[in-house]
């Protein structure tokens, strides 16, 4: 009996301290229950309750879901989600569902909408094993992180950042994010029906790829793993090869 | 003499310069006031186009009939109504003609915007002169034959346009009276609330007795029907909160009406919301409810709404409550909510499938939302749980049907 012979005071003997702890136990509940009371018949004062039409699409996180074509927000730049949530509240990037939803959300609430998606950090998906050969997942990896000069084409590397992190505030990273739906991106912008503000670099990029690009690019993309510092960084760390109108100098 | 002189002059200078503020506060006056008519017209939701300029025009209007091109009418004078006088712009909301006679297709609601009086037409007029002009041409209609010819309107003119101002009833209150003139003239409540038929009018007695707004498969419930939209068993204080704020505690708006709050309703004052409830409140004709009847075999309604409730209490209850209490305003109630249980399902499975956020205003800038379910649940179980809150809390509904449900997953969005 180790503790037997010691002899170890106690603060307060027996009935007192029962008394202190079911006082203290009263008011902590009381305190609860005046704090229900004032909330228990209005939804949580949160962005995380404002924003729950967003999770069956992106999760409740804004870590994605299951669907491949519904992409992660979490983490991304502010800016860049604020940018995409203007867009599909004026109809300029078209997708119905997201367009009915932000029809009539004033530009704050937009705002605090992005800043809570960009502020949100769950954990990166595991890569998905590439259903390519690995040919094209080489193919991919030299358009992103080399580019092709002779077709105009630059790295993805070189705006989207070494490790596609992104940068702040416009340029999204390009990690946690499924081939399919890469890869529909890259022909929105090709064929015009995804659109951004003059100068449109990402139409412009897109212009010079060929479907074999866009699949090789999206294949490979989506195999990266997590890296060890997944935040964008920050603004002007480093010059983009040419203007882009999501991120103005 | 000559200080005498100047005297006068300095006088008659500053009398001058004092006539001249007070002309302008005048014309300050007024095109405060014609902002606000405009709002209240809600002249926005249709002559300003996605990302276009204040008041241009170029927005697509689609209809039955084509798609319709709304016109520019900013002070531009090559492209807008900048050549306009007072008395054009009164013949054009007056009568639907343009300052040449020509007829004006009636998706502009000349129907109801006779009934504005010449001092807020003017009102109105003098604020579009007052904003930036922008010169953008007007892009033609592209209506299929026969509608493209212009001399049809005439005949439809015939049949659903009375001229005239709105008269007041004496027997009723100013407040009333107010009410009704917001909501008859320049709130075009009617356009959508009132039944429309396939030659896309609407008869005075069918006024506000509600339909399904063609082209966007939403139904817009019926003004005087309790077991609708009617507001006769709201407070006044509910049915202010809903036009101001977007929501209430006995529901929230969504879908076009959402469009209404956003770009009009909300800036109305308070003593014009007010009269609006009031006379809003005022037309509501309580009905007996009919007995309910259903198209669906009694063992597939009560197989569907046993599926409802497992669907419900899984994916609805945590907002919407168990017994379908909500917590409102902004977790709308289910049950006892006109919404949910009117003869049309329309509006509660498109809520189920597309879900929605009410408009940001305001009293209400950061709204909650409703998630869709379109890729969640399948037609069956979104009959299932639509059929379930009809039904259930005493809810006096009607069951859905799954191809009901399937039908409505195609409707646009916007």
């Amino acid at each position: 009996m180790l503790w037997s012979g010691i002899n170890r005071p106690s603060l307060l003997e027996g009935d007192e301290l029962f008394a202190r702890t079911t006082a203290l136990a009263i008011a902590i509940l009381a305190a609860i229950d005046a704090a229900a009371a004032q909330t228990a018949n209005q939804p949580p004062d949160t962005m995380a309750a404002r924003v729950e039409a967003c999770t069956p699409c992106h999760g409740n996180k804004g870590e994605g879901t299951s669907d491949v074509y519904f992409p992660r927000l979490a983490g991304k730049p502010a800016g860049y989600l604020y940018n995409q949530l203007l867009a599909f509240r004026s109809g300029r990037r078209k997708y119905p569902p997201m367009n009915y939803l932000l029809e009539f959300l004033p530009d704050p609430y937009l705002e605090a909408m992005a800043e809570y998606f960009a502020s949100e950090h769950p954990p990166l998906p595991q890569p998905a094993p590439s259903e390519v050969s690995k040919d094209v997942l080489a193919q991919g990896e030299q358009l992103a992180t080399s580019g092709d000069a002779g077709r105009n084409i630059p790295a993805c590397v070189s705006c989207h950042g070494p490790g596609l992190t992104g940068m702040q505030p416009g340029i999204p990273g390009l990690l946690g994010l499924r081939a399919p739906y890469i890869s529909a991106q890259l022909g929105a912008w090709r064929y015009g029906t995804r659109t951004a503000r003059s100068p449109d670099c990402m139409q412009l990029v897109a212009g010079h790829l060929t479907e074999a690009d866009v699949t090789a690019v999206a294949a490979w993309l989506a195999t990266r793993p997590a890296p060890a510092n997944p935040a964008p960084v920050p603004k002007g760390t480093y010059a983009l090869p040419f203007g882009c109108g999501s991120q103005p100098n | 003499m000559g200080s005498r002189l100047s005297i006068t002059l300095l006088a008659l200078a500053a009398f001058t310069t004092a006539a001249q503020a007070q002309d302008k506060d005048k014309t300050g006056d007024i095109v405060a006031r014609g902002e606000y008519l405009a709002r209240a017209g809600d002249c926005t939701a249709c002559h300003t186009a996605p990302e276009g300029r204040l008041f241009a025009g170029g927005r697509a209007m689609p209809t039955p009939f084509g798609t319709l091109y709304t016109s520019n009418i900013t002070p531009d004078p090559e492209t807008g109504i900048g050549k306009w006088s007072a008395d054009d712009f009164y013949k054009t909301m007056h009568n639907g003609r343009f300052p040449d006679g020509g007829l004006i297709y009636p998706a502009m609601p000349f129907a109801s915007y006779t009934k504005v009086t010449r001092a807020d037409s003017d009102a109105i007029f003098a604020y579009l002169r007052s904003i930036p002009p922008v010169s953008q041409k007007n892009r033609p209609h592209e209506l299929r034959f026969p509608y493209d010819n212009r001399q049809l309107i005439l005949g439809w003119r015939t049949l659903f346009f009375s001229e005239g101002e709105f008269k007041p009833d004496p027997k009723k209150s100013a407040e009333w009276n107010r009410g009704a003139y917001l909501v008859e003239g320049l709130g075009h409540c009617g356009m959508c609330h009132s039944p429309i038929n396939a030659l896309g009018g609407t008869s005075q007695s069918d006024a506000f007795k509600g339909g399904l707004i063609p082209m966007q498969n939403w139904y817009a419930p019926s003004l005087t029907s309790n077991r609708e939209a009617g507001l006769g068993d709201w407070s006044i204080k509910d049915i202010t909160d809903l036009l101001q704020t977007g929501v209430s505690a006995r529901g929230v708006v969504y879908g076009p009406m959402a469009e209404v709050v956003h770009n009009s309703l909300q800036y109305l004052d308070d003593a014009d919301t007010k009269a609006m409830a009031v006379y809003l409140k005022g037309i509501s004709e309580p009905s007996p409810p009919p007995p309910a009847s259903s198209a669906l075999p009694t063992t597939e309604s009560s197989l569907l709404i046993s599926l409802g409730k497992t669907v419900y209490d899984k994916n609805c209850a945590s907002c919407h409550g168990t017994q379908g209490e909500g917590k409102p305003p902004h977790w709308p109630p289910l049950a006892n909510n006109q919404s949910i249980e009117m003869q049309s399902a329309v509006n509660p499975i498109r809520m189920v499938l597309n879900g929605g956020y009410p408009p940001g205003t305001k009293g209400n800038p950061m709204p909650y939302g409703m998630p869709p379910f379109a890729g969640l649940l399948s037609d069956n179980e979104v009959a299932a749980v639509v059929s379930y809150i009809r039904t259930a809390w005493g809810n006096r509904g009607t069951p859905v049907s799954a191809r009901e449900a399937n039908e409505l997953r195609s409707a646009p969005l916007n």
